[in-house]
């Protein structure tokens, strides 16, 4: 019969031959080319000890960002909420009282700010949806958590670091990606 | 006055051999399940438990910890009785094997000559076969007080499994035994300790011989008692905990006692290859004899790997093509190489004259 495609492998259903009935052989020959892979490099990588190296784009856990004097950049406009494909983000914006310019950039800011991390898709949009720069993707990932609740990350898990009280694990949370303008 | 003249340092030399092999031998087995993770992980290229110490070298210590912890279960519609006793008769048979085997020459302590063999009897491979054949109990005892109809089908299959196979592996060593002309482990180990090993006189019944261990250890490719693709968990399905572990432990055991056996009647035993044994005893003095272990383990050891790195390659035996290779392949082949080995024994009796 034509095949449709030329991909088409015949079944073999020659007898076996003698050497084939006897097994051994056969036997033999697969254990030479298993002993050839007891040999070869293993490609493991030893997790906490060794990390997998990352492109400077990964996408890992969310970071809500400061800017340079520390004031919190996010003005909960929802624009990442409404982005997400996931809804995985909530929040609640409050407006800005005197005396906390020190605190928030603009008049009105995210009194609350949620992320269920296990909805997430970790896909960026949020990032890309946010005009103030406020929310991007850091390299931090695999977090784990004893219960459900624990994976709803509020503002507190989320802040950047202060950049000016503690610089070192500013620039930790940032990475190694490009500082944002 | 008889308790006088009883021979106190022989029992005191006895309970002390004997007690160092059971403890070497559990701690071998303890150490064989590490690598047999070890060589299924390199042969699929993982590097398997490395966390538990140095290169995951206290993981059986871990894993013999969670199996204690583990909650006992037995069922209530189980024979309570036999329920226990199998695991421990499958522990029992394979330990009781190790008493004739001849782990290595002999050591001089204060002045007296004491062999490293717990007992010489002359009709050493006949109690080996006695007792590895008693094996099969463990298995049908336990699969069958689960009162669980998989593990009733997993102990039948092991049970014809291992008395078909044990025809052969009978069979094989027939033809060994009329060459060496005794039926002493001791023995057979001394007259291969000029280099001439069994093995190269009979390299069939060599290679029956370890087909059939393969079966006798219900090892791939001749697993089918506990091929849980259909039978879930085989015989040990209901049990929990260190009853489990017993009959892990038990297989395994079994492993290094076959590797020990195969070793001595085929590779020549504690011989240490192209080194004249008699004359390092001069030098060495009791060294030698510790040097013999050594060796013997070594080859061991090298079995075991051979038996490990054949699980890891060969799928699972159909249930009747196990009995086809058993009963129409091995038996032939072994009573063919009885017959060849009688022929050409009787021949160089008779000095090569017809």
């Amino acid at each position: 019969m034509q095949s449709l495609t030329n991909r088409v492998k015949p079944v073999d259903r020659k007898p076996m031959t003698f050497l084939e009935k006897i097994y051994l052989w056969e036997i033999a020959k697969g254990m030479m080319i298993t002993i050839k892979h007891f040999f070869r490099r293993k490609p493991t990588i030893k997790y906490p000890e060794e990390k997998r190296e990352f492109s400077s784009v990964f996408r890992g856990l969310h970071i809500l960002n400061r800017d340079e004097q520390g004031r919190e950049r996010c003005t909960a406009c929802g624009l990442c909420a409404v982005a997400c494909p996931a809804e995985a983000i909530t929040m609640e914006a409050a407006e800005r009282k005197k005396g906390e310019e020190h605190l928030y950039r603009e008049e009105k800011y995210a009194a609350r700010y949620e992320i269920n991390m296990l909805r997430c898709i970790f896909c960026g949009l949020c990032e890309e949806a946010c005009p103030k720069d406020a929310i991007y993707l850091s390299q931090t990932f695999t977090p784990s958590n004893l219960t459900r609740a624990q994976f709803i990350y509020k503002k507190d898990d989320l802040l950047i670091p202060d950049p000016n009280k503690d610089p070192e694990l500013y620039a930790k949370a940032l990475g190694d990606r490009k500082k944002p303008q | 006055m008889v308790l006088l003249s009883f021979d106190w340092f022989l029992i005191i030399e006895k309970a002390i051999l004997i007690s160092i092999v059971i403890v070497a031998s559990l701690v071998i087995a303890m150490y064989e399940t590490w690598g047999e993770r070890k060589v299924a992980a390199f042969i699929q290229d993982r590097i398997g438990p490395d966390r538990a110490g140095f290169g995951g070298i206290l993981q059986p210590l871990a894993d013999g910890m969670k199996l204690f912890m583990k909650e006992e279960i037995i069922p209530n519609s189980s024979n309570k009785f036999l329920f226990v006793m199998g695991p421990g008769l499958a522990m029992l048979t394979a330990m009781m094997t190790s008493a004739v085997i001849p782990w290595g020459g002999h050591l001089e302590i204060m002045g007296r000559t004491v062999p490293l063999q717990i007992a010489d009897i002359n009709i050493g491979i006949l109690y080996v076969f006695g007792v590895v054949s008693l094996g099969v109990y463990g298995v049908m005892i336990g699969g069958w007080a689960s009162n669980n109809k998989f593990s009733l089908m997993a102990a039948l299959r092991g049970a014809s499994q291992m008395i078909s196979y044990e025809l052969a592996m009978g069979l094989s060593l027939i033809a060994l035994l009329m060459l060496t002309g005794t039926l002493s482990l001791r023995t057979i180990v001394e007259q291969q300790s000029t280099g001439h090993w069994n093995i190269w006189y009979q390299p069939l019944g060599f290679i029956i011989f370890f087909v059939c261990a393969l079966a006798e250890c219900n090892r791939t490719p001749f697993d089918l008692p506990e091929a849980e693709s259909e039978l879930n968990f085989g015989y040990h399905q209901e049990y929990s905990s260190m009853k489990l572990g017993f009959y892990l432990f038990a297989e395994y055991v079994n492993m290094f006692i076959s590797c020990v056996i195969m070793a001595t009647l085929f590779f020549g035993g504690y011989d240490i290859p192209f080194v004249n044994d008699a004359h390092l005893y001069e030098i060495w003095g009791n060294w030698a004899a510790l040097a013999q272990v050594v060796m013997l383990m070594a080859k061991v050891i090298f079995g075991i790997f051979v038996f490990m790195w054949i699980r890891w390659t060969v799928p699972r035996f159909r249930y009747d093509q196990l009995m086809n290779l058993g009963w129409k392949g091995l038996i032939p082949l072994a009573l063919a190489n009885m017959v060849i080995t009688a022929v050409v024994a009787l021949l160089k009796y008779n000095n090569w004259h017809f």
